[in-house]
Formats: structure tokens, C-alpha cells, sequence
């Protein structure tokens, strides 16, 4: 055998807005999914879950942590480190861990932002130092997309709510030991749902898990509520005001999300280039041949135009703003880039793409999931148009 | 006590290096540079030390170009005090590398000097002991495991026997190999706090040093390529092509 050609790593363009303390973070966390992540995540996958103590291991270097504030364990970053994060997590090609690993990032910000000085000093530390697992439940077996139509109730009951009704799709559902539940408390559509921190061990309390076609390092779970009594201390901020966190909380999720579908996006990338380059058809590399290259350059001209596409949203989040529309039309382009880059590298790597435990086979049954979860491609579509006037 | 680490900006250890093409050296432009590994160990075991309460200051100083001051940062962010950077855009060989940091050392009078064994790059393995000489210090090379015990260190070191144990009286210096520690990730709560950490920047003329390289560099070739292998139909064709082509038996 002549000699291989050493695996190349297809690293970001330089970035207008990156400062040498995110470029060292980007380097901890590359190691850190190097050393702590990619070496198991076929195992992990296979096996259906990952090990609790890399929640502390997260932890460690500061993930978990991410845009949380300081007084609480957190550490208040801009949204360019929440980017370098969901990349580099990305380079695992293991989208399950990542999902799991980061559900208190959409569980907990209601918390942090609204919920009481008592429940955020009992809640946000122990999950930002990873002993503890948090999630957010909103999808129903009767609703998705349409959150005002949700039909799980909290009735008050003197110092306590009693909830009624199931949650599915949960991301962490499984080991979740706190979990931000939309609930009716009020009546009918968006003016009458609140958020309420629902905990494990509750009783009442039950969760049926869930076999998935990706994402198989997740737990995910249905959620069932049979009259359970929470205590009224655990309402995250006011009643009936719940819509409106709701919302909050999915434009950081969707730039998350975003960035994440980018970095496997670009792992499907270099997957390709380094097969195709080893990979010998009709006498010579893969890679010699034009059809190949093609898609090759196909699919980094939608990643780089998506990533510009991400920066230049997150700059706008970082001044204050608040692009509904851009950040729906961007998840928009980062899955239907996933959803190309996914289908070109199986279909480059051909059989070796189809067998278990490659990275873009993974990453290929990822697609819908990043397509439908936190907000359906159609929906994007519809609420930007929307948001735009239209 | 205070312990001085020098720590020096190489090649990232996962690039791939390539030889100049007028073989003057390898490719460093828009390569990616990080702190040798070997100097990583050697920050991990200071930081290790002062935690213990061994050491009272961990001192990070790096010579070379100004982006030196970055591999200083990555020190600070894993636990060290302070960096000082004597910066210059000369080459620096071994001796006067060890020359400078006799400078510093002279200066800031560390109770001990931990350094890695060797850089990635070069690896001279020499610093370490051109050091020692220069200081009159003892010295503790290719340490895979140290304790401080009042005014003396025992080293222990990786030798081809095995295990060799020496003990130091302090001043030392100790050089790291690859088994003495596994060095904690910079999290980023660390990395922000480094960047409020001080760095003083020297020149090798303020430390009264002429870094002039003693040594000239001929040239840099890339290793040969791997050729492609063959097959052999028995074994008395094997023995054959092993005595006639690869003139090993």
C-alpha cells in the first residue's frame, strides 16, 4: 500500500467575529469531544444512551454552563460561544449526545428568566454543574407546532397545582430530574398556559420511552401526568404568561439547532473528502473523479453560505434584536443543507455509507428529526412569511 | 514557592506538517499553533503543585513572536498566576532559549523550573539541561512522577531499565514526560479570567541575551515515501528478494 493520505479537517472560514478567548474555547472543546465523545458515540448509539457522568464532564469545561447567569453557576457568554459548542459537539457526529447533553438549554432559561429566587438557587446549579438533568415539555400527543391548542391542565388546588395529561417527543425524558411542562391553567389558546417545573419521583408521575429512526444516545419519552400535585412554588413565572417564554425560548433553540445542522452538515463534508481520497474506483481515487468533486464542492457552497447566514443572525441576537423570521428561515437552510450534505455523503461513501457505525450513516437518519423538532421546515416557512408582513 | 514553566508555541500536534518547498523548514503560515504537549504536562503539574499548596506561584513565560502571548494565555486559563513573554521574531535555538530563561529565572528566583522533556517540533530534548548548566541547578529529566518534601524533590524518572528514582535539592529542574499527568482542558470560565491575568513582555536585550542562532540549519527533506508492497508467490522467492532487494537477512 502506497501511503494514505492523512485525514484533513475542514475547519470554518476565519470569522469577522471571533475573538482569540472563542478560538480557545473552540480548541478545549475540540479536544474535549475528541477525548471524552467521539471515541464511544457508536457504541453509545448502539447501546441507546450515554453515561451519566458526562453531564459533569461537561461540566468541567464550562458547556453546560453557556449563557447561564454567573450568580447562579452560569457563565453569561455571547451566542458565538453557544455556535463553536453545537459545532464542535457536532464533529462526534453523534446528534443524540449532543440533544441530550444540552436539553436543560431549552429546559432552563424559563427558569432562569422567570421563575422565583427560591426555585432558580434549587434548580439552576445542580443542572449547570451536571448532577442533575433538566428538559422542556411541550409537544402533546394532540398538539405540536400549534402550542396554544395544548390540553394538559393545572388546576389549582389551595398551595398546589394538579396536573392532567401527557407530554411526548421529550428530549431527556427518560432522566430528566426536572422538567418545564407547559400546562392550561387558564382557558382556551395562547392566554392560558403556564410553565411549571414538574420533577422526578413525583407521584402521579410516569414516562414511556421512546425507540426513534436517529438520535439513538437520546432518551426521549412520552410523559404521562395522572393528577399529580405540584407545588404552586414551582410555577415559573406569572400564571398565564407561559405563551410568551415559549416563544422566547425557541428563537435561541432554532440558532442552536441551526448551527448544530452547519457543523454535521460539514462533518458530512470532510467524511467525504478523506473517503474519496483514500478510496480507489476505475483505477484511481474517488476523488479524481469529476462527478464526486462536484458534489463535494455542492455541498460546501451551502455550508459556507449557511454559516455566513448563522454568524451574521447571531451578531444581530448578540445587539439585542430579535430576527423571528431570519432565525426560522435560517433553520430552514441549515436542515435542508444537513438534509443534502447527509445524501450525498452516503451516497459518496455508497455501501461503506449504508453499514452501521459510519459518521454519515449516522448523521443520515439525524436529518428529520433536525427537520421536525423545534419547529417543523413548513411551519419556519409559514411564520416567517408571517413575521414578514406577508 | 514559586515555579517557573516555560512553555513554547509549536505546530498543532494534529496538523499534518509540510516542508517548505525551498526546504528551509516547515509550513507555519496559517497553520494552526498551540502549546507543545510536553509543556502542557509540565503547567498541569505546577498548577497540581500550587493546589496542593506545595507551591505558593505558577509563572508561565514563553520567547518567540508576539502570538507566543496566546500560548501564555492557554497556560494562565489552566491555572497559572502570570506569563511573561520575551518577545522576538529571531529564531531561537536550544542554547539561547536556555540563556534567556536563566535570565528570567535569575530574576524571579522559582524554587523549581518544570518544563516538557522535548518540543514536538524540533525535538532537541535540551533546554531542560542547558538550563541546568547554565544555573548550576540539579536537574530531574523525563519525570514521570514528582514530590516535594521540604527542600528536596523526588523525581522519578522513565529510563530504559525502567524506573530511576533521584532526589533533587531545590532549586531544580524538572522535565516532563509524556506519563507524569493528564492535563486538565482550559473550561471556559478559566479562559475569560485568563484574560484578566497579567503578562509582562521583555525583549532578549533587556535581559542583556544575543539569541543569535549557533547553529545553521542546512536543509529539511521530507521523509521518503512509503513504497508499495509486493507479493510473493513462495517462500523461496521471499528469502530471495529479502537477501537481494531488501538486504535484511
Amino acid at each position: 500500500m502506497p501511503d494514505r493520505p492523512a485525514p484533513l479537517t475542514i475547519e470554518p472560514a476565519p470569522s469577522p467575529f471571533l475573538t482569540a478567548d472563542h478560538l480557545a474555547f473552540r480548541d478545549t472543546m475540540r479536544r474535549f469531544v475528541a477525548r471524552e465523545i467521539e471515541p464511544f458515540a457508536s457504541t453509545w448509539d448502539e447501546e441507546g444512551g450515554f453515561p451519566r457522568r458526562l453531564y459533569e464532564r461537561a461540566a468541567d469545561v464550562g458547556l453546560l454552563q453557556l449563557g447561564f447567569p454567573a450568580a447562579y453557576g452560569g457563565v453569561e457568554a455571547d451566542p458565538f460561544y453557544g455556535i463553536i459548542a453545537a459545532q464542535e459537539l457536532a464533529r462526534a457526529g453523534c446528534g443524540g449526545v449532543a440533544a441530550s447533553l444540552l436539553s436543560h438549554t431549552i429546559g432552563l432559561p424559563p427558569v432562569a428568566l422567570a421563575g422565583s429566587e427560591a426555585l432558580k438557587q434549587r434548580v439552576l446549579p445542580a443542572v449547570l454543574a451536571g448532577q442533575r438533568i433538566a428538559a422542556l415539555a411541550i409537544t402533546e400527543p394532540g398538539c405540536g407546532s400549534d402550542v396554544a391548542a395544548i390540553a394538559t391542565t393545572a388546576r389549582r388546588d389551595g398551595e398546589d397545582y394538579i396536573v392532567n395529561g401527557s407530554k411526548t417527543f421529550i428530549t431527556s425524558g427518560m432522566r430528566a430530574d426536572f422538567i418545564t411542562v407547559a400546562v392550561r391553567t387558564g382557558g382556551e389558546g395562547r392566554g392560558g398556559i403556564s410553565l411549571l417545573l414538574l420533577e422526578a419521583g413525583m407521584p402521579g408521575f410516569s414516562r414511556t420511552e421512546l425507540r426513534k429512526m436517529g438520535w439513538w444516545a437520546s432518551d426521549t419519552a412520552t410523559l404521562h401526568f395522572d393528577a399529580v400535585r405540584v407545588p404552586a412554588a414551582n410555577l415559573i413565572g406569572r400564571e398565564n404568561d407561559g405563551f410568551r417564554l415559549i416563544m422566547h425560548n425557541f428563537n435561541r433553540e432554532r440558532l442552536g439547532m441551526a448551527a448544530g445542522c452547519i457543523g454535521s452538515a460539514r462533518l458530512c463534508l470532510e467524511e467525504t473528502v478523506n473517503y474519496a481520497r483514500m478510496r480507489r474506483t476505475f483505477g484511481r481515487p474517488l476523488i479524481a473523479h469529476q462527478v464526486v468533486r462536484h458534489k463535494l464542492a455542492d455541498m460546501a457552497m451551502r455550508i459556507e453560505a449557511s454559516q455566513a447566514y448563522l454568524e451574521q443572525l447571531a451578531w444581530q441576537v448578540m445587539q439585542g434584536e430579535n430576527p423571528v423570521a431570519s432565525i426560522c428561515l435560517l433553520k430552514n437552510q441549515a436542515t435542508l443543507t444537513l438534509e443534502f450534505c447527509a445524501r450525498e455523503a452516503v451516497q459518496s461513501f455508497g455501501g461503506a455509507g449504508y453499514v452501521r457505525g459510519a459518521k454519515v450513516e449516522r448523521i443520515y437518519r439525524e436529518v428529520r428529526v433536525n427537520a421536525i423538532g423545534g419547529g417543523a421546515e413548513e411551519i419556519m416557512r409559514d411564520l416567517a412569511a408571517r413575521q414578514m408582513g406577508w | 514557592m514559586k515555579l517557573l514553566v516555560p512553555v513554547k508555541r509549536v505546530v498543532d500536534y494534529n496538523v499534518k506538517v509540510r516542508v517548505r518547498a525551498d526546504g528551509s523548514g516547515v509550513e507555519t503560515a496559517g497553520v494552526k499553533m498551540s502549546m507543545n504537549p510536553f509543556d502542557e504536562i509540565a503547567v498541569e503539574e505546577a498548577v497540581r503543585l500550587k493546589e496542593k499548596g506545595v507551591a505558593s506561584e505558577v509563572v508561565a513565560v514563553s520567547l518567540g513572536v508576539a502570538a507566543c502571548g496566546e500560548t501564555i494565555r492557554t497556560a494562565l486559563a489552566m491555572g497559572a498566576d502570570r506569563g511573561i513573554l520575551v518577545e522576538t521574531d529571531a529564531e531561537l535555538q536550544p542554547l539561547a532559549v536556555a540563556k534567556l530563561l536563566r535570565a528570567i529565572a535569575e530574576r524571579e528566583k522559582p524554587g523549581l523550573i518544570i518544563l516538557g522533556k522535548q518540543a514536538i517540533d524540533d525535538d532537541m530534548n535540551a533546554t531542560g539541561q542547558m538550563l541546568a548548566a547554565l544555573l548550576g541547578w540539579p536537574q530531574g529529566t523525563f519525570a514521570s512522577k514528582v514530590e516535594i518534601a521540604g527542600e528536596t524533590i523526588a523525581v522519578t524518572r522513565e529510563i530504559d531499565g525502567g524506573l530511576e528514582t533521584v532526589s533533587l535539592s531545590l532549586p531544580a529542574i524538572v522535565t516532563t514526560d509524556l506519563r507524569l499527568n493528564e492535563p486538565r482542558y482550559a473550561s471556559l470560565p478559566n479562559i475569560m479570567k485568563a484574560r484578566k491575568k497579567p503578562i509582562e513582555t521583555l525583549t532578549p536585550a533587556a535581559l542583556g541575551v544575543d539569541p543569535a542562532p549557533r547553529l545553521a540549519l542546512v536543509t529539511v527533506v521530507e521523509p521518503a515515501k512509503r513504497q508499495a508492497g509486493k507479493k510473493v508467490g513462495s517462500v523461496a522467492e521471499l528469502v530471495a528478494k529479502l537477501k537481494t532487494e531488501a538486504k535484511v537477512i
